[in-house]
Order: structure tokens, then sequence, then C-alpha cells
């Protein structure tokens, strides 16, 4: 099912042993045999059970909260309310390395006086087993009085509505102006002008936020829990009111994350409450709590109004944003920021004016979730191109490749990435591999789709990121490496081990990754903006290279020749042109040791340090670089129903260098059935900013039932800022699926559907529309 | 409580004993006992993820009472298989790459093992169907298919002593 193209512009810097094999992973035996502890599997002695009392109504003032029944019952420890917290808010922000926080964006910990979503907490219950806490949570009374709110972005901004955030509503507006606009206009043969809006989206991770807190005998408190960011230990602190060392985050290997598990999730709760009662505590969400407990993909309105002339050449590009933050800020901005720097895509264009806003309402807050607003920039950008191909009589591949922006050209912030650009060679053979056409019959009608993208890997670089791995080799020739990296089923501690191994000479079961403590593993930054393998990929590299140099060094002195003569692999130390002259690692290694040669290094590993964007023109670097592909699909209609099957999936992507191309694949694979279920199922109901679609039964996932096979084809331009020139593909795998299948959609019944999801009742409408008969109970 | 009772699982060839109220799911009752290889996902039978055999059928455990299940044979997926002796269907998703977060894998695992029982070599409609009632949310399930494929081929194998 796969192809991997190695077209380097470079040869490879090393000759791999261990790098760039679908090795099976560190973490995958546990794994298939139910060994592995995932952060809701570890339980202690008096341990308490705690549950989330949750308002029932989006937008209310609280009148009366009593928990003096639920106190009283048998078995409850403690039920804390907001009367019982110093009057602190929750930092919502990721203030990177620099220290600095946005302004206003706290969280209150538990409803004091306003509610501003469905299923804001409002108090804490703690109890002796989990039924008695389920119990207590039916006994506490709370009394809410509605207040008018407000559950579309584009209302919100209206004068007179509900204000959610003061002074308007608006958390955040972002511009890049470049070139000139008019004259863009002015010289375009046609101009093409729509609206597109995708939707809320639920991460779905199958593992439901769960932690374990205790403290311990130097009155740290610690949390086990599953997370995507460990470093969240000192906005908890800060919201507890203890110094930044007294609060440990130990991870566990994550059951899903994509974003959802980015922000804070139970981590507050259960320092509070462990705190307060001294008992160790649990708290696992049910699958509903997990539904309104963290927070959604930004819904946009994205209207884009494009210039071109006859010969397809994009003259100019006017591209208005609006994002639906939901009831706080959380990381609004930085979407909004991503989705504005994508806004072009991976285009040319020089005559640019893109204005993006995030918009506060009382519907859920919305925050990361892979792609970042960069994969809802792309839903619009690929379909307008379908678009203005249709509008100008060129085939849409061409109008493509006639705007590709190219290796070394300014993206839209002016920047030029510093990788090779491959989007043509992408999309060329994800294409192709679609293959013979199948043929349609009866209602059943058939499209094709594409996506191209641009995405970033690594986080913006005005946050200053870093990331710190030690390696080290044992008496024995093992590998340790520590570094605080989170795993969120990637594969991204393999990863690490993999690179450790390929420096060192050895193998992937010779070395032991420990991860994800923020007290004792150096600290790596968060697994997320698809930085883990860039950031902390780059820091094992450093680390383990120069603990190499230093063994590679005494080897060379005990075969008398020049360190650069000097390989190792296999567990073998040997002269690189005549490997009979060799010792086994493991003896240079004691060697190293008897005489005080330092065996281990830690290392940090810095992105580019940038200024913030310009304010008035958005130009500058916004990102270390770009990962750049494509995906293509094939689909059945059946137009009479509405359903829609994606029968082909091809990805094509540019991932720079594999470290583990099984693990590439699986992400591919991921992202493409995260894609379809945005497209085509995955649709969250909200009355009044109330979710009523709060379980799997009722939220749509594709099934076993729903996945073509996804056929992967992997380039390696080797051109990343990566180990080993690695680009990323935890993201970008996401990003182009959904344009692509709504193109498919639109190729096969003639007719776009402007919003996603693309649901059987809305192609089912837009046929009518189009058909003229306008009422969906007439006969077809 | 009063409508609790001690019972008696049978669990991976083991007896194992436990007080449990009448509400109390099987899924619930396992975790209680240590079985903590049994995951939960949805407490609904949406997700699969808490999948184990009851007499050799793959149900969802967290739609099973716990007193029902006294006298029946249970298998988790830890009683397929060790780290040290992997069960085939265990081993071709550890080398193929189907196990990303892993957290759906238990129960994956335990309904792929259903499937090449009743189908020693089965179809991709019946993989598909048989894997139905199990979301997973990391692998596009390409790799899943793929990797019951080989398990099925490897037990076929084995059994004609191959």
């Amino acid at each position: 099912m796969t192809g991997i193209t190695s077209e380097a512009p470079s040869r490879p810097n090393v000759r791999f042993r261990q790098v760039g094999r679908p090795l099976t992973r560190t973490d995958a035996p546990g794994k298939v045999a139910g060994r592995t502890p995932y952060a809701g599997d570890y339980v202690m002695p008096d341990m308490l059970h705690m549950r989330v009392v949750r308002a029932d109504v989006a937008s209310a003032r609280l009148v009366r909260l009593d928990v003096s029944r639920a106190r009283a019952l048998q078995g409850v420890a403690c039920a804390l309310t907001a009367a019982d917290l110093p009057d602190r808010a929750v930092s919502t922000d990721i203030p990177g390395q620099v220290g600095r926080k946005r302004l206003d964006t706290g969280q209150q910990i538990l409803v004091r006086e306003r509610v501003r979503y469905f299923g804001e907490p409002l108090a804490l219950i703690a109890a002796e087993t989990r039924d008695v806490a389920d119990h207590a949570l039916e006994l506490v009374e709370a009394e809410l009085e509605p207040i008018p709110g407000v559950y579309d972005p584009v209302e919100a901004m209206q004068p007179g509505a509900p204000i959610v955030t003061e002074p308007d509503n608006i958390v955040a507006e972002r511009r890049i102006r470049k070139g000139d606009v008019e004259a863009g206009f002015a010289e375009a043969d046609v101009i093409v002008e729509n609206t597109f809006r995708t939707p809320f989206q639920e991460h779905a991770f199958l593992e439901p936020e769960v932690g374990l807190a205790w403290v311990d005998e130097n009155d740290v408190v610690n949390i086990r829990v599953s997370t995507q960011v460990i470093e969240h230990f000192r906005p908890i602190a800060d919201a507890i009111g203890v110094p930044h060392n007294k609060v440990r985050i130990r991870g566990a290997l994550v059951g899903g994350g994509f974003g959802g598990k980015e922000d804070l999730t139970v981590e507050i709760y259960l320092a509070l409450l462990a705190r307060r009662t001294g008992r160790p505590v649990r708290l696992e969400y049910t699958r509903e709590d997990s539904f309104v407990g963290h927070g959604k993909r930004h819904p946009f309105v994205l209207t884009y109004r494009t210039g071109v002339t006859r010969d397809g050449r994009i003259t100019a590009l006017d591209v208005r944003m609006v994002a639906d933050s939901g009831a706080y800020v959380f990381l609004s901005p930085y979407v909004l920021l991503y989705a504005l720097v994508a806004a072009p895509g991976p285009y040319r264009v020089d005559n640019l004016d893109v204005f993006a806003r995030a918009v506060a309402t009382n519907n859920m807050f919305t925050s990361a979730f892979r792609g970042f607003g960069a994969l809802q920039a792309c839903a619009a950008y690929e379909q307008q191109m379908d678009e203005v191909a249709k509008a100008i009589g060129l085939d849409r591949m061409e109008l493509r490749r006639r705007n590709f922006l190219k290796t070394g050209e300014p993206m839209s912030t002016g920047f030029v990435p510093p990788s090779a650009i491959w989007t043509d060679r992408c999309a060329e053979r994800a294409w192709a591999a679609l293959g013979e056409p199948t043929p349609a019959r009866g209602p059943i009608r058939i499209g094709r789709g594409i996506g191209c993208y641009q995405q970033s890997y690594g986080r913006l670089t005005f946050l200053h990121d870093t990331s710190e791995a030690w390696v080290g080799v044992e008496m024995d020739g093992t590998v340790v490496v520590r570094s605080g990296v989170t795993d969120i089923g990637a594969g991204q501690v393999s990863a690490l081990g993999q690179i450790a191994v390929e420096a060192l000479g050895t193998t992937l079961d010779n070395v032991v990754v420990y991860n994800s403590d923020s007290a004792v593993t150096p600290l790596a930054g968060t697994t997320t903006a698809t930085r883990a393998l860039y950031m902390t990929g780059n820091a094992v590299k450093q680390a383990a290279e120069a603990v190499r140099a230093r063994l590679v060094e005494r080897a060379a002195r005990a075969f008398g020749v020049a360190p650069d003569d000097v390989d190792m692999g296999f567990n073998e130390v040997f002269v690189a042109e005549r490997p009979d002259r060799s010792m086994p690692l493991v003896e240079l290694v004691r060697i190293c040791g008897a005489e005080g040669i330092h065996r281990s290094e830690l290392a940090m590993f810095r992105a580019p340090f940038t200024d913030f964007l310009d304010p008035e023109t958005g130009q500058g670097q916004a990102h270390p670089d770009y990962a750049y592909g494509a995906h293509a699909v094939e689909v059945a209609v059946d137009v009479d129903t509405g359903e829609v099957e994606v029968l082909k999936s091809v990805a094509a992507h540019d991932v720079g260098q594999c470290i583990n191309p099984a693990a590439v694949e699986g992400q591919i694979q991921g992202g493409a059935q995260n894609g379809q279920g945005y497209a085509l199922s995955e649709e969250m109901l909200y009355e009044e900013g109330r979710l009523i679609t709060p379980s799997f039964s009722e939220y749509l996932m594709p099934t076993a039932m729903d996945m073509p096979k996804v056929e992967c084809i992997i380039l390696e331009s080797r051109s990343g800022v990566g180990p080993y020139g690695a680009k990323g593909i935890g993201e970008p795998a996401m990003t182009p699926v959904a344009p692509a299948i709504a193109n498919a959609v639109a190729d096969a019944i003639g007719v776009r559907v402007f919003e996603m999801p693309i649901t059987p009742e809305r192609i089912v409408r837009a046929l009518k529309r189009r058909d003229g008969t306008g009422r969906l109970d007439s006969p077809a | 409580m009063s409508n609790e009772r001690t019972i008696t699982l049978r669990v991976n060839g083991r007896e194992e004993r436990g007080r449990f109220p009448a509400h109390r799911t099987l899924l619930e009752a396992l975790r209680e006992i240590g079985h903590m290889e049994v995951k939960c996902g949805c407490e609904k039978g949406d997700c699969g993820a808490c999948a184990v055999l009851v007499d050799g059928m793959a149900v969802d455990s967290c739609l099973t009472l716990a007193w029902t299940a006294e006298g029946a044979e249970i298998t988790t997926v830890r009683g397929l298989g060790d780290l040290e002796s992997l069960h085939p269907v265990q081993q071709a998703f550890a080398d193929g790459g189907a196990a990303q977060c892993g957290y759906c894998i238990p129960g994956i695992v335990i309904a792929a093992k259903a499937i090449i029982d009743e189908h020693p070599e089965p179809t991709e409609d019946d993989v598909r169907l048989g894997l139905s009632g199990n979301l997973c949310r990391c692998t596009g399930y390409t790799k899943v298919f793929e990797a019951v494929s080989e398990a099925a081929a490897v037990i076929r194998a084995g059994r004609s002593g191959q």
C-alpha cells in the first residue's frame, strides 16, 4: 500500500542503521499484551473518587448553590464550591518560554456568579466510592437564573448582542496586508467569491480525561494524569497558590490527544481536593463529561474572494474569517494566527488581504485540535481553488500547478520557508494513484477531489520554544534517554529511542526512554503543534551525538586512527574501512567508565526565536518551517439518499525524512479517518449552547465499515529542520483530507455543499435547490 | 448496600472472587479485582474498548452485569498471551504498527480473536463487520485490517502444521 520516494536534494548525512526502518515500536508489545498502564489504571490505598457537578444551561446567573445535602451523605469526604476557594482564575494561555502571558485569559475554577457555557463546573465532590460520588452529585442543588446568551459568532459581533467577553466579544483580531489587493483585483479577468462554513469537532480520544493526585512527604502535589503537556504544573501551582516546585506532573502513555489534552483538564480539581482532604483522589471523566469538559475545534466562517486571470494566475486574494471562540479565550488567538498565516494555502499570492477575528459566544470554548486553524483555512482555500477553476474553465490540477508556491519563494507573511516545497510532486503522485475511475451506476455518482496544503511544524517562533533531553550509555552498553516529552500515541518515545540508538551504534531493543515527569525528566515542552519530533528529536540527537563523539574519540585512540575513521553499529565499534578492526561497544564503554570519560549528556535544542509578526501587515516569521503535501480521494454519492462512500483515499506527503515509516503511515491513515469524519459525519449539535449529541451513538466517527484502506505515498526531501532533515506529519496528515472529500462530492453531484459536515441531508437539500424543486418533501 | 453478593468470576482460566452490588457491570468488576487491561471508553456500548470474550463471544463488558457472568469463561486481552509469548493476533498488531495510542487495542484484539475464531479465513467484509463495534481514533483501521488478516494467516499456518 505504500511507496517511499527519496528524491533527496542532499544525501543523508549518516548511513542509517536504525532510522528510516519500520521497526516495531518500543511501546507496541506492552499495548497489545494489555500490560501498559494508562493514567486511569493507577490506584492508591485510601483513595477518594471525584465527580464534577456541571451547569445544565449555557448562560445564567448562579443564584444559589447548596451542597449541604451532598456533604451530609455518608461516605462523602468533601464537596467544594467557589465559595470555598480564593477568587483566583486559571490562566488558559500557553506562555511558552518567554514567561509573558496574555491579558484576560483567565477562567474561573468553579462558577462564582456567572455560567458562561453548558457544562461549566459548579462544584467538586470526593467520596469513598464512585457510587457515593455519583449519588452525591444528584443531591447538589443549583438555582440558575437564565441570562440571554449568544450562540453565533457573527451575531455576537452585532451591536446589542449579549456580552460574554468585555468589551465587545472580540477576543482576537489579526491581519495580513501584502502587495496591492485593489490593483490585483483590477488586473483579474474573473473574481470568485464564496463563503465556507466549518463545524465544531470533538477530539474523541478513546481514553477520557483521567488523573490521580496525592500530596507527598515533601508537600508536593503529585498528579498522574493523561496529558499532552506536563508543564502545566506552573499554571496549576499558580491557581492553587503554591510555588511551582510544589506541583509534579507524572504523565503516562496517553490514550489519544489530538489537541484535546493540550489544555488543563482534570488537574486543578484533583490538586485542590488532594490538598483539601489530605488523601489520594482520582477523577475519571465519563464520556459525557469529556464531550462537555474540554475545548473543541473552532467553527469558522470563511469568505474567500479570489481575483484570477483567464489563464489561471491568481492576482489577488481577500479573505475574511470569523472563528467561534466559545465562552473562554483558551488558545483562540493562536489558532486564529495559524488560520491567518495559512489563508492562501500553498500558493503564491502577492496581493493578499486577510482579516481574521475570533469571537466569544456562549458555546463550548474552543481551543487546540490537530490542524489548529490552518486546517480550517485549508478546508476553505482548497474548495475555493476548485470553484475558481470551474469559473474560468480550467482543469483544477492545472490551476494548482500554475500557482503553487515553490521552494525559495516567500509565503503569506513574506517569510521564505527554509525547506523544500514539494506540493507539486505530492499532488501529482496522489492524483495519479487514484488509478482507473470507478464506473457510475444508477443513482450512484462518482467524483474525485484533491486537497493540497501548507502546515507548520514547530510552535510559533515568538514563543521561543526549547526542548531538553538527556542521553547516557550504561556500563553494559544499553542506552537511557530521559526527556519530559509526552507520548500521545504516535510513537514519539519510540522515535526518540531510534534516534539515540542510531547515534550510539546499538539497536532499538537496547534503549529505554524515561519520559513525561515534570520533576525528574528534563523539560521537553509540549507534544503539540507537530513539534515533538522536530524539537525533542533534535535535542536527543544533539545529546546522543555528543556522547558518541567522546566514545568515538576514545575508540580512535585504541585503533590508532582518526575519529572520523571510526563507525559504530549493531553494538560494534570499528574502523569504517576495515570492519575487521573492531571491538564490542560494551568493551569501549567499559574503558570509558574506567577512565572517567563522560558517558552522558544533557542537551537543549532551541527553535528560531523571533519577535511577533508586524501587527499592521502580518509580515515576518511565524513558525520554524512548513510541511507540504496532498490528499486525493474518490467518492461515490447516492443522489437519492445523499449518502457518501469514500472509495479511495490516497495521501502523498513530503515528511522530510522518515524516522519510522510504519509510524508515519499510521499518522497518515489516522489523519485520513479524522478528516473524513470532519468532512462527512461528525456533528456536534447544540441547542442554545446545550450539547445534544454527547455520545458516540450520536456523534458519528468513521468506523471500520466506513474507512477505505488508506494508501500512503511518502516522499523524503531530507530538507526539513527536524533530525536528519525530518519535517513533521502529525497535523499535516489530517489538514487536506476534508476539502479533498468536499471537492470530490461536488465533482460527483455537480453542486457544492458549502457547509461541513456534508451530511446526506445537506446533499439532498443542495440537489433539490439546484433542481429547482425547492421543497424537500416533493417527489424526486 | 444490602443487595451485594460475593461472586466467583473465572477470568483467563483463574477463579477470582469479588463482592459486588447487582448493578455493577462486568467492566467495573474486572477493574475492581485488578484487570486494568480492560478499558473504559464510554460505558454505553458505543466504543468497544471494554470488549472481553465471555464463553468465546466478544461482548462489551460495560453492558454486561457482573452477576450474570458468574460461571462463564471470561477472557481478557491478557488471557490471550503475555509479553514473553504473544498470541499471533497480538504479535501481528505489534509488528504491523496497528497499535498507536493503544487504548482501544485490548478491545480490538479481543474482537479480532473472535473474528478469526469464527472465520479462520476472514474476508474483508468479515473483518470490517467484526470490528464495527470497536472505535479507534488513531489508526484509520488500515493497519488493523492488515494485522487481522496477517494473524489469521499465521494461525491457519500453525493449525496445518506449517
